[in-house]
This record gives C-alpha cells, sequence and structure tokens, in this order.
C-alpha cells in the first residue's frame, strides 16, 4: 500500500544555512511585534478592563446606526456595536456585540444598565433577544491582568527550571527564548488585527507555550542522545542531524494538531474562535521557533560535549520503565 | 523479545473497559440526568411512583456520573460577589453602645454625663464631660471586653479601648475583625446558599472565594439580574422602638436615631431607636398565614436569646408602637397589646398571598449579615449554549475523522492501531472527567480538540523511532522494542512540560479556562497511557498472532 510521506525517508537538510537569515528575521518580528503592542495595544476584552459586552440575536437585520442611537442616550460613553458573522448562523439568527465601558467610579457593576440597555434595544427591535451578558468590574479586571502575568510568568519559569533540571542551562535558555519568541508574536498578531485579547487568550498562549516546548524538547532529546553518540562531531552536525531525525514527527505531529485546530477555527464557531486562531497562530510559530530559534541560542551558547557520564541529567534515565 | 505478562495485558484491559464504563454515561446524556435528578428527589424528598419510575431509567448497577456541562454550555448566570465585610463592625458598634452607655451612667460621679458622637463607620466615640475621670473610664468599658483566641492562639479582647482628650474611642481589635470577617463570609455563603436552594435550582455551584468572595452559579437561570434578586442585595429583617412619625423625610432626629419610610404608605415616616430590639438572626421560622381577620400575614418564631429579648421588651412597653423593618422600611408598626413572652408572633401588612409567601421565604432564609457588592456577572442564554456544543460536537467529530485519515494513510496498519487507541482516548477522557465530577466548558471542548490533534503525537514518536531503528536492528520484533524504549524519554519530557503548564493554568485560572486545562491535563494523562501500554499491547497482540517475517510502519 503506498503511505502517504510528508517527509522523505532520510532527510539532510541544512537547518543551520540560513541561521542568520532565520534568527535575525525571527528577531525583527519580535522587536515589530512589541512595537506593535507598545503603540498600537491590544483590544482588551472586558476580563482586562472592566465594562459590560452584551450580545444580542435578532430575526431582523442588525442596524449597527440604529442600536447606536438607541443607546445614545443613556450616556454610557463608549460603546461599541459590531456585527458578528458565522457560517453557522442560520438566516434568521443576526447576532451583534456591544460592548460598554466600565463606567466612571463604579467599582461594582452597575446594577441597572444592563435593564436600561436592554429596554432600549427592544424599543428598536422587539424580536432582539440577549444570549449573553457580561459584566466585569474594573477591581476584579486588575486583578485578572495580574493573575494572567503571573501565570504566563509562572509557566516560563516552571519551564526553564524544568529543561534545566532534565538537560543543561543552554537548552533551557533556548528553550524559554523560542518561547518567549511565540507569546510575542502572538501577542503582535493580536495587536495587528485587532482581535479581542481577553482571559481565553491568556490560556491559549499558555497552551502554545505547552506545545511549543514540547517540540522543542523533542528535539532536544535527540540532540542529547546524538551528542552522546557522536562524541567528535561537531555540536553543529549533531544538530542538524537531530533536527532532520526528528523532522518526520515534527511535521506529523504539527499536522494532526492543525487538522483539529482547523476544524475547530472553522467549524467551532464564533464564541471561541479567536481563542482557537491563537493557538493554531501558536502551533505554527510554535513549531517554527523550536527549530530555528531554540537550536539556534543553543548554539550560540555552546554546551558540554562529554555527556558520557551517566550522570543524572544524562541520557534514557526513562528508557527501562518496562510495560 | 516482545512480551507482556498477562497480568499486565488484563490490568491494561481492565482500564481500559472502566475508563469506558464511565464515560458511557455520556452518551445517554440526557437519561441518565433525569434519572440521577429523581434519585436525588427521592432521598430528599421521598419517592413517589413517577419518580421511581424516572430513576428506574438508567440502571442503578451501572456508573451514573456526568461530565457537568459549564455555564457557557448550558446556560445561567454567574456572580462574584464581594461582602462588605465592614458592615458588620458598624452594626458590632451599636451593639456595644447600649451597655457602654449602661455601664458609664452607673459611674456618673466619676465620669460625668456622656454622650455618643458621630464618627467614622465601626468605631464608637463616647465623650464625658468630665476628662479627669477618663483613666476610670477607660477601665470600665475595657472591663465589658470579651476575649478572642487569634490566628496564632494569643488571647485577645474582642475591642481595642483608647482615650482621646475628652473621648473614648471604642473599634474591634485585629483578631475579632478577621474573626468577624470569616464569620460574616461564612454566613453570608451559607444564606445565599438557602436562598437559591429555595427555588429548587438544579446544582448551583456556591463557593467562597478568597477571604471575602462569594463565587455563585446557578444553570438554567434567566439572568444574572434575577439572580440577584433572588438573593436580594439586602434583606435585613429588626424590630426597633418607635419613636415618633412624620411626614418629612429630612426631619431632625436625635442621635442614634434613624428616620425610615413606610413600606405601604406614601410619605409616611417613622423615627425609630438606632438600634434593634431583636433582629433577623435571632428568628428560627417564618411561615406565610392569615392573621384575624384573615388578610395575608407571616407568623415568626424567636430563638430563646431573641424571644427573651422580645418577651422583656415588650413587657415593658405595653402601649407603643413597635416598628418590624425590612431592607430599612417599615414594613408595620402595630402597637404593642400585651407581653408576649413565647417568641412567636405575627406581622401583618397590607400583603397579597403571593407577598406574605416570598417574605416568609425571605425572613426563614435569614438576612444577609453584610451587603453584597457585585464585581463581575455573566449571563449565558442557553440557546447559545446548545449551539456551542452543537459546533463543538460537529468540529470533533470533523477533527477526528481528519486525524484518523491522515494517520491511516501516513502508517497503515500501525496507524489503525494508533487509531484504535486515539479512540480510546477520547473514552478515557470522558470516562475520567465524568468519574471525578469535572465541568466541561467551552474551551474545555478546544481541550478535547487540540487532544485529539496532539494524543497522537507520542505514537508519531514511537513510529518514527521503530522506522528508524528498523534500518539498524536486528529483526522487526527487536526494532518495536527499541522504538518503545528509546522514543519514551523523549515522550515523557515532552508531556511533563505540557502538564506543568495545564497545571498552572489549573491554579490560576477560574471558570471556562480552568476547564480548558482539565482537559488539557486529563488528556495528556489518558494520552500517555493510551500510548505507552494500549498502543503497544495492540502492536504485541498482532504481532504474536501474525509472525511477520518484516514490519512495515
Amino acid at each position: 500500500m503506498k503511505r502517504l510521506k510528508l517527509v522523505p525517508e532520510t532527510t539532510n537538510f541544512d537547518f543551520f544555512r540560513y541561521s542568520r537569515a532565520t534568527l535575525g528575521g525571527s528577531i525583527v518580528a519580535v522587536l515589530a511585534a512589541l512595537v506593535l503592542w507598545l503603540t498600537v495595544g491590544l483590544n482588551f476584552g472586558i476580563d482586562f478592563q472592566g465594562g459590560t459586552t452584551i450580545r444580542t440575536e435578532s430575526t431582523e437585520a442588525v442596524d449597527v446606526g440604529e442600536y447606536r442611537d438607541a443607546l445614545q442616550p443613556l450616556g454610557l460613553g463608549d460603546v461599541a456595536i459590531s456585527e458578528v458573522f458565522d457560517p453557522s448562523f442560520g438566516p434568521d439568527e443576526n447576532v451583534a456585540m456591544i460592548r460598554i465601558q466600565a463606567q466612571e467610579g463604579q467599582e461594582s457593576v452597575p446594577a441597572d444598565t444592563v435593564s436600561e440597555i436592554e429596554t432600549a434595544l427592544q424599543e428598536v427591535d422587539p424580536s432582539v433577544s440577549f444570549t449573553s451578558v457580561e459584566s466585569v468590574g474594573p477591581k476584579v479586571s486588575g486583578e485578572l491582568v495580574e493573575t494572567a502575568f503571573l501565570a504566563v510568568g509562572a509557566s516560563l519559569l516552571a519551564i526553564l527550571i524544568y529543561i534545566w533540571l532534565r538537560f543543561e542551562w543552554q537548552f533551557s535558555v533556548g528553550a524559554v527564548a523560542a518561547l518567549f519568541h511565540d507569546v510575542i508574536l502572538t501577542i503582535g498578531i493580536f495587536s495587528l488585527l485587532q482581535i479581542r485579547f481577553d482571559l481565553a487568550t491568556i490560556a491559549a498562549l499558555l497552551t502554545i507555550v505547552g506545545y511549543s516546548i514540547n517540540d522543542t524538547v523533542v528535539i532536544f532529546d535527540r540532540v542529547r542522545e546524538n551528542l552522546i553518540k557522536y562524541k567528535t562531531k561537531p555540536l553543529r552536525d549533531v544538530m542538524n542531524l537531530s533536527v532532520n531525525e526528528t523532522l518526520a514527527r515534527t511535521v506529523m505531529t504539527s499536522g494532526t494538531t492543525l487538522i483539529a485546530l482547523i476544524a475547530l477555527l472553522v467549524l467551532g464557531g464564533d464564541v471561541i474562535r479567536g481563542f482557537v486562531f491563537a493557538i493554531t497562530w501558536g502551533v505554527i510559530v510554535g513549531t517554527y521557533s523550536s527549530v530555528y530559534v531554540a537550536k539556534n541560542i543553543v548554539l550560540l551558547l555552546g554546551t558540554k560535549r562529554d555527556w558520557s557520564k551517566p550522570d543524572k541529567t544524562g541520557g534514557n534515565q526513562f528508557a527501562n520503565v518496562e510495560s | 523479545m516482545l512480551q507482556i505478562p498477562i497480568w499486565k495485558r488484563v490490568l491494561i484491559w481492565g482500564l481500559v473497559v472502566l475508563g469506558l464504563l464511565y464515560a458511557m454515561p455520556n452518551l445517554f446524556y440526557g437519561r441518565v440526568e433525569t434519572s440521577n435528578d429523581a434519585e436525588r428527589a427521592i432521598v430528599q424528598q421521598g419517592s413517589t411512583p413517577e419518580r421511581a419510575a424516572e430513576a428506574g431509567q438508567w440502571p442503578d448497577w451501572l456508573p451514573s456520573g456526568l461530565v457537568n456541562l459549564g455555564l457557557d454550555l448550558r446556560g445561567g448566570a454567574h456572580l462574584l460577589a464581594e461582602v462588605q465585610v465592614e458592615d458588620v463592625y458598624e452594626q458590632r458598634m451599636d451593639a456595644y453602645w447600649p451597655s457602654v452607655r449602661d455601664a458609664l451612667r452607673d459611674a456618673r460621679d466619676e465620669v460625668g454625663t456622656i454622650r455618643r458622637v458621630e464618627t467614622e463607620p465601626g468605631v464608637l466615640r463616647v465623650r464625658i464631660s468630665r476628662p479627669e475621670g477618663m483613666q476610670q473610664a477607660l477601665q470600665i468599658v475595657r472591663d465589658l471586653a470579651q476575649p478572642v483566641s487569634s490566628v496564632t492562639g494569643a488571647v485577645q479582647d474582642d475591642i481595642t479601648v483608647a482615650g482621646q482628650d475628652d473621648e473614648i474611642v471604642v473599634q474591634l481589635s485585629e483578631a475579632e475583625r478577621a474573626a468577624t470577617d470569616d464569620r460574616t463570609v461564612r454566613q453570608s455563603l451559607e444564606i445565599v446558599r438557602r436562598r437559591i436552594d429555595e427555588v429548587g435550582t438544579r446544582e448551583p455551584n456556591i463557593q467562597r472565594q478568597g477571604e471575602d468572595r462569594i463565587l455563585i452559579q446557578v444553570p438554567g437561570i434567566g439572568s444574572a439580574g434575577e439572580l440577584k434578586d433572588l438573593i436580594g442585595t439586602t434583606a435585613q429583617l429588626t424590630f426597633h422602638p418607635v419613636e415618633g412619625r412624620t411626614q418629612d423625610a429630612e426631619a431632625n432626629v436625635g442621635p442614634g436615631q434613624d428616620i425610615l419610610p413606610a413600606l405601604n404608605q406614601e410619605g409616611l415616616f417613622y423615627i425609630v431607636d438606632g438600634s434593634p430590639v431583636v433582629s433577623g438572626e435571632n428568628l428560627t421560622d417564618a411561615q406565610p398565614s392569615f392573621d384575624q381577620n384573615g388578610r395575608p400575614a407571616v407568623n415568626f418564631r424567636f430563638n430563646p436569646q431573641g424571644a427573651r429579648a422580645f418577651g422583656d421588651y415588650t413587657a415593658e412597653n405595653i402601649g407603643s408602637p413597635f416598628a418590624i423593618v425590612l431592607d430599612d422600611e417599615v414594613i408595620s408598626a402595630p402597637v404593642i397589646q400585651d407581653h408576649i413572652p413565647g417568641g412567636s408572633g405575627i406581622i401583618t401588612g397590607d400583603f397579597t398571598v403571593e407577598e406574605s409567601t416570598e417574605l416568609a421565604v425571605l425572613l426563614r432564609a435569614g438576612a444577609l449579615p453584610a451587603e453584597l457588592s457585585f464585581l463581575e456577572e455573566r449571563t449565558v442564554g442557553p440557546e447559545l449554549g446548545q449551539d456551542s456544543i452543537e459546533a463543538g460536537r460537529i468540529a470533533c467529530i470533523v477533527a477526528f475523522a481528519a486525524v484518523l485519515v491522515f494517520m491511516g494513510a501516513s502508517y497503515g496498519l500501525f496507524g489503525i492501531f494508533a487509531n484504535i487507541a486515539l479512540l480510546l482516548n477520547v473514552g478515557l477522557l470522558f470516562g475520567l472527567l465524568s468519574a471525578i465530577g469535572a465541568t466541561l466548558t467551552l474551551p474545555g471542548i478546544a481541550g478535547i480538540v487540540l487532544t485529539i490533534g496532539m494524543a497522537v503525537d507520542a505514537n508519531v514518536l514511537v513510529f518514527e523511532r521503530i522506522r528508524e531503528e528498523m534500518r539498524t536492528a536486528r529483526g522487526p520484533s527487536r526494532a518495536i522494542e527499541l522504538g518503545y524504549e528509546r522514543a519514551l524519554s523523549a515522550i515523557i519530557d515532552a508531556n511533563i512540560t505540557t502538564l506543568i503548564i495545564a497545571v498552572i493554568l489549573f491554579t490560576m485560572g477560574s471558570g471556562p479556562v480552568r476547564g480548558f486545562a482539565v482537559t488539557l491535563g486529563f488528556g495528556i494523562v489518558t494520552s500517555i497511557f493510551t500510548a505507552i501500554f494500549v498502543t503497544r499491547l495492540l502492536i504485541v497482540t498482532w504481532f504474536e498472532r501474525a509472525r511477520p517475517k518484516t514490519i512495515e510502519v
């Protein structure tokens, strides 16, 4: 039977050949993402900024202007109204998202605002229903921002330590640099496309971190094995060999994950689209960064060559687990 | 040679069967849910033939745990409330005032006349007319203090007393504040729980979060506003002596007096003594009933402490009016006809039957000791949740099918083994989630889809390794063995890092994000199990039967 082979049996690509271009490109991309983040900024959801979002569903077509006029007299400050489109909506499903900024001087959620808005909109369009209403007070959103930063920081630190324990410090620096790259680039694309950045996006960022480290570790594991096998081969060659050897796996796993994610991206509905988009994007940059970023940094830093001693960080310590 | 001892095979298949058994109820979600609800109702309210029939829809001997659906999937309301614990400090100081007053009055010769001074809430300031008697006054007030044991075990007084010029300043001590806070939050939690239980909503989730917050999640409720009404931002029932009536809301009142509007009479205000005779905490029961004229009313009963206070007060004040106050509104102000010793009474007002029933419920559930302020509220309509489930289901099936085809095309027979393992993997994941009663959220579904994509990773690592080993190893059985052996460290390292992330997400996240962490974390556990044990067992079993000279991975 003919097999599907995305990667030939043996490959011998030189992954360092364009290392200047790839690593340089990554650095430029990270800087560009940082600049975007700082200048354009992120489209923070209410989780991080406080405020209210209301999702409306109506059998009549959404008229954003009409909605805006209806809400105008309430004096709610900045009101953003956008229509939502999704292939899964039926012809009678017209969905809009309304976002209202946190009201001045109110620590907790305004009790009557939501019902005022609902009444005002129902006057414009009697068939409108409110399928989801979310309000977050500024106090909680401040804490959520803090927790989010902590979570991302804690993950990076935990991974730094784990890789350090299992490999060498150069590897852990390489791995974390790659993760940093993935996280920043994801934030960059969110800033560029102004996709809503909320709690779920942080979860997505951490998932990316998890996925990308997974990829990186598999390559590192092979590098370690080959370093023991080929004691005198230059580090650069050992690394190239390792990436080539694991290339088929890298492509297969990224392939299946992307297939699953694209199915979810297209069919999973608009509620989690931002979340799934972040993960999909992260899988792509994560795969790239394990091959081009993590390894390059380890090469720059160098590593010890004498792995022959079966010390506690070496080799296949799990290999004698029976099954 | 490839060998797996028989006990291990039995154990592996046993675990798989057990996991699938636990997952099975989810295939019959509606039926199992009805049956579980009916069983719960039988335990709580006794059996009826109807309930027994419903309970019988799912056999007892099968597992009946279901994956709980999160609010974002089932629809419902979510509230995060903060208990204003400081409210209680104020009440406590108000309660202290009468005893401070009486104690100082007894020592009038030394301290002179005393007067309570208005100050910030939570502080009791008393001015004495003879500052030279301050030392003695302080001593008198200090003697009123009760000991409390703090967290560290040291015993402290419940109040701190200090002198400032001619004023005595009384406040709750640090230890007492901490103890009060804790008590207040626990009380509020209990009351919120009882009020929500009164309406009989299914599986509400009410829990304390952090120091002074309460998280309330009620599936199936129409909106967060409805839930707030149910909890009642404040429903304080108190009984006050009436000092007078007025038409003027801005009328001047004496110190320690409050002016409160009448509930049913527009423009009528009562001037009452700010310190209640009895409060709602002392209420043990309240039932809707009718008064002697057949009008709807509410019967109530106090606990012994409340009964005594109420009895004493009524005995001393026959003929004077007495205000029944709910949430700072006077429901009624009857004149005390007689000494009421038994600690029970009746509230009459212009109630409808519904109002009296509702009031009884509110009173029975008790008053919230402090106000709640709402920091976060989310409502998801059931239709949106249903749409999300539907979209998630379709995405799962498509992702599944695509991955199965891709694996089959890439690895042939071994791909099919991996596919069987993948199917079992999702089954086991559901089994595990049901067994521990985890909550599935929309990001959780995304976690499952991600797991479907990533679960094949361990198998891919092994298969690629077997391919490599085939080039050098002697014979296919050795290649398979080496493939598993050598891929193991990569599998473990890669998955432990992801597991670390899942744990961090679980500890730091809340709600939907937590649901994602749960499916991601358990997905890793089940996928390692299926890849290392199940696929290997499948391959070995096949190998023993077929004895191929060469294998194609």
